[in-house]
């Protein structure tokens, strides 16, 4: 008997993820047209979902690019090891759209050379990441958020345009174990410094002075604590005392109340203040009743960096292993200031792009130090990279891990094989042939010693 | 491989097979203790040393979703306790939750060759066996909470215990766990959807579900040794730490009726006086029921005086610790399986109820008629750290030491104790290698674990004898790990992969029909990218089954 699934090129995956966004929405079926390596159809999908499957295809690229002229990825492993081998301080950075067992690989890597290691959460939700270092958070897997949240509450975020799927899937429409009726069952507030396409979905759209963020979000914690707020919060934050205290009184009285946030909360004035202010929030609404907070993560696997680099290091980003064991510290060993302090010799990006979207100081070091990509598509990184690895996109071409926004662990289902290698093996044989050198060189210093 | 090895002139404790302090020769082939090995064998000179198999720890909580959550909690316990990387061991950070590397690293440099993870939710499986694939050395399991999920409570509701035993047998090999974990069972649906409330009778309905949480602990206690796993279910009693548990604690052992049950961090659930008000010990009591009733294991979560992370599925508890500590808290909800809190916390030796917990802890061990059934733990990090088992073991090995820490203390509370009494016993070091090695791998149906006889996994541990036990037993001088040396001379000479060690009961594929429909309707991934996949297992083992004929209670 053929198997129904396989219609001459043509392949059918059920249950596939989509790896764009902090979603991970697990339920993505797809047709897949083996001859010409691509997806067709991705059934569930959202438009940013369809996009992202509809893009990937095999481009007619060598594996690899040293200084520019093509190279196998032997060649651009042991040029890549040759720099990272020599580099007093070399720099690993971005993690968030590939599988936590590259993850693993590269964080083997920062400790072998003693380098320093960050993913792109120092850029999106690392003052989240801060702030609960400082308040801890109480929070919930999506699932419990569909079945309970009768009030649902989004701030600094447009999940409709960055998330599409966070509506109907997870957290306004989807009819749950006691939201028997979906949407009907629940109220929904917006936060935001102005009104985006997801503002029609709320019940309640509070418009908020832009940087005003930390002060109405105190406001409601002092109300919830039934302190007296001056009427002169209206002037300073945008919102009226008793658009305040009525809101304050729905927080108390809910069954099951969540607050999401995004990085216009987490980047703007008050950046972990601002994190710290609503999940202590959250946890203050816990004496009346049940609460919980959750950023809305961005990319893919980002969440799957987080717990990566916490389980193998102690610390979620920024981390330096320069004395031989790990230290974390904001500001110090992020990417962003490692750079444009210029202090950083070499750099090994892994999925990512900072030479689009970092600061001009960071993005103008990055130009003169020797800088090795890995990478499914050519970007503006890999464009001034020293060596350039174009690798197998993670959840189209390779199986792995990744973690959803709420920590969730789900296995990928590959789509269709590429001629390119994941990132993992990359990193492994990269690891493999640095540890050599390594090896080498130190043996060649105890000589000397002796 | 092909290595062979013989440990020479060793005293030997290994109380499985009645040897207790013999100087003898120990053989090792390849992973194996073995009869013999050919005369050119490498040596270890273990003369004048004390040899006993690998540490097995029955209870801990050293990987997934809520231990990491729990590590990326507390910057500030790392900074001073760093773990540099050496020639053959990866860096990582110590404190009271370490990184992964560190963890595994610190159970070896202590003797310890196995630990098993005490609880986590069937959806975080895959996350937890992926930081076992990063805890070198040592063997590992882990505990699946089930005692909370919802699917299974419908099933017990509506009476199809048939497919509540299928279903049970399908989650444990779903997420390759070892067995079945019961927390504070009933109380999620209270915590998560009545206002943060808690569960204190186990005869009280739990919310919708017409059900109690007797009814629970009895189907689970029923099902999981029906299934003949080789650890019964590992239970966290309802209401611990609240003062008169006691009751509660002998309540649920003896919904046992004689069948294999392990209770865990009994010490936390061994009090006496009125609840809301200070408690007192009944230490002694729980101590005499589990002596009189051969069918009950328990482990002690023994309190030691410093830094804790109280770490658990248990929400209340972690939200009444918060109200306490006034620490920074975290509470994590899991759709139909579980609910979390981590709250960090430091035991202090002038509090009463800290000093109290503290010496019930050491009436359980010292009242114990039968080490092989109360075994030794900290709940780590809940009660204390797992690198505080050598001072604990110096507590139980040496009176005057213990007798000088018990003045130190808050006496109102060593009053309500028999500590006061002039408790002499000292365990010997048979009795140690029994609470901390032997005891455990039977309990866990570990057969070739916690021994040192023929076909025996080659998991050595040789200290150099040293009157104080403390520091005896914090540094052997050798550590094997499958026949391999990890350390020598004290220091790590080889990394390893340990085994991740599961149970694979039988279960009937059709019961997935009923269970996939739950999955559409209230989980948030398919149903089909639940099941854990066994490139997630890299080295492992299954454990086989054992089917032990219910014990008449005496």
């Amino acid at each position: 008997m053929s198997d129904p699934t396989i219609n001459q090129n043509i392949r059918m995956v059920e249950h596939a993820t989509c790896t764009f966004c902090g979603c991970v929405c697990d339920d993505m079926d797809l047709t897949v047209d083996l001859d010409a390596k691509r997806i067709t159809k991705a059934k569930n999908a959202c438009t940013l979902g369809r996009a992202w499957f509809a893009e990937h295809t095999i481009e007619d690229k060598p594996p690899a690019r040293i200084d520019g002229k093509p190279a196998t990825t032997a060649e651009a492993i042991e040029a890549a090891a040759q720099i990272l081998a020599r580099a007093r301080l070399p720099i690993i950075y971005g993690l968030s759209d590939t599988t936590c067992e590259a993850q693993r690989q590269a964080v083997a890597i920062g400790d072998l050379i003693h380098g320093n290691i960050d993913t792109t959460t120092s850029v999106c939700h690392g003052p989240s990441g801060i702030a609960f270092q400082g308040v801890g958070e109480s929070t919930a897997t999506l699932g419990e958020i569909k079945n309970r949240a009768d009030l649902v509450v989004y701030w600094g975020g447009n999940p409709a345009e960055s998330h599409p799927r966070h509506f109907t899937r997870y957290a306004v429409t989807p009819k749950g174990m006691y939201i028997p009726n979906g949407r009907k069952d629940r109220y929904v507030v917006l936060a935001d410094v102005r009104r985006t396409p997801s503002a029609p979905v709320a019940d309640l759209f509070l418009q908020v002075k832009p940087g005003r963020d930390f002060e109405l979000l105190w406001a409601l914690r002092a109300l919830v604590k039934g302190r007296k707020i001056d009427p002169s919060i209206e002037e300073t934050t945008g919102i009226p005392l008793t658009t305040l205290e009525t809101l304050v009184e729905r927080m108390k009285n809910c069954r099951y109340g969540v607050l999401f946030f995004g990085m216009g909360l987490t980047m703007t004035r008050g950046r972990h203040f601002n994190s710290g202010a609503i999940l202590a929030l959250a946890t203050d609404l816990n004496e009346y009743t049940h609460f919980v907070a959750k950023p809305v993560r961005g990319h893919g696997n980002v969440t799957g960096a987080d717990n990566v680099v916490s389980w193998q290091t102690g610390y979620p980003f920024g981390v330096n292993f320069s004395r031989g064991y790990p230290r974390f510290n904001p500001g110090e060993f992020t990417t962003v200031d490692l750079l444009s302090r210029g202090e950083a010799d070499a750099a090994l990006i892994i999925a990512s792009d900072p030479g689009s979207n970092f600061p001009k100081p960071a993005i103008e070091h990055l130009k003169r130090i020797p800088v090795i990509v890995l990478d499914a598509k050519d970007t503006d990184t890999s464009e001034l990279a020293r060596v350039a690895f174009r690798t197998a996109t993670y959840g189209i071409n390779t199986t792995g891990t990744v973690y959803r926004m709420d920590d969730v662990p789900i296995t990928l289902r590959p789509a269709f094989d590429s001629p390119f290698p994941g990132d993992e093996e990359v990193l492994t044989a990269l690891k493999d042939r640095l540890r050599e050198l390594l090896n080498e060189k130190r043996g060649a210093a105890l000589r000397k010693a002796a | 491989m092909g290595s062979a090895l013989r440990i020479t002139n060793g005293r030997v404790y290994d109380p499985a097979n009645g040897v207790d302090g013999r100087v003898q020769d120990l053989c090792i082939q390849d992973a194996k203790v073995v009869a013999e090995v050919p005369a050119g064998a490498r040596k270890i000179d273990a003369t004048g040393m004390v040899v006993m198999p690998g540490g097995v720890d029955i209870h801990c909580h050293i990987a997934g979703p809520k231990v990491n959550l729990a590590r990326k909690l507390q910057p500030e316990d790392k900074r001073l306790d760093v773990v540099s990387s050496t020639p053959y061991t990866r860096s990582g950070s110590g404190g009271i939750v370490p990184s992964t590397f560190a963890t595994g690293y610190r159970y070896a440099a202590m003797g310890y060759t196995t630990a098993m993870e005490a609880a986590v939710t069937p959806i975080g499986a895959r996350h937890v066996l992926e930081e076992f694939h990063d805890t070198p050395i040592i063997d590992k399991g882990f505990y699946v909470l089930l005692g909370n999920n919802v699917f299974l409570y419908r099933l017990l509701k509506e009476g199809r215990r048939e497919e509540f035993r299928e279903a049970v047998a399908w989650w444990v090999n779903a997420t390759k766990a070892y067995t079945v974990k019961l927390v504070n069972p009933g109380s999620d649906e209270l915590w998560k959807g009545r206002r943060n409330a808690n569960i204190s009778d186990l005869n009280e309905n739990i919310d919708q579900f017409d059900l109690t949480p007797i009814d629970v602990i009895r189907a689970f206690i029923e099902t999981v040794d029906d299934l003949g796993l080789p650890h019964p279910a590992h239970i966290h009693c309802n209401n611990l730490g609240h003062s008169g548990n006691a009751t509660t604690t002998l309540d649920t052992m003896r919904a046992a009726e004689g069948r294999r049950v392990h209770i865990a961090h009994v010490q936390f659930h061994s009090y006496g006086g009125e609840p809301g008000k200070n408690p007192t010990s009944r230490g002694p009591e729980i101590a005499d029921y589990i002596n009189s009733h051969p069918n009950i294991t328990a482990d002690v979560g023994q309190v030691m005086f410093g830094k804790a992370t109280a770490m658990t599925a248990d929400a209340p508890l972690a939200h009444l610790l918060k109200g306490v500590s006034g620490n920074k808290w975290v509470n994590a909800d899991t759709e139909n399986e579980s609910g979390c809190g981590i709250v960090p916390f430091t035991y202090q030796e002038k509090v009463y109820v800290h000093a109290l917990q503290w010496a019930i802890g050491l009436e359980l061990f010292l009242l114990s008629k039968d080490p092989w059934r109360i075994l030794l733990s900290t709940d780590h990090p809940n009660g204390g750290s797992f690198t505080m088992y050598p001072k604990l073991i110096r507590l139980l090995m040496d009176r005057n030491f213990r007798n000088d820490e018990i003045r130190k203390v808050n006496q109102r509370a060593i009053r309500k104790t028999c500590l006061g009494d002039d408790l002499d016993r000292e365990y010997t070091l048979s009795e140690i290698a029994i609470i901390s090695r032997a005891g455990p791998a039977r309990a866990l149906g570990l057969k070739d674990k916690g021994h040192l006889g023929v076909g025996a996994d080659a998991d050595i541990t040789i200290y150099e004898d040293d009157p104080d036990r403390e520091k005896m037993f914090s540094t052997p001088r050798y550590v094997l790990k499958d026949g391999k040396l990890i350390i020598a001379d004290h220091e790590f000479r080889a990394d390893h992969e340990g085994r991740i060690l599961h149970a694979t009961p039988a279960y009937d594929p059709g019961i997935e029909k009923a269970i996939r429909p739950f999955f559409e309707d209230y989980y948030s991934i398919r149903f089909d990218n639940y099941a854990v996949s066994d490139r997630y297992l890299h080295n492992h083992q299954v454990i086989p089954g054992q089917v032990i004929p219910a014990v008449q209670p005496q």
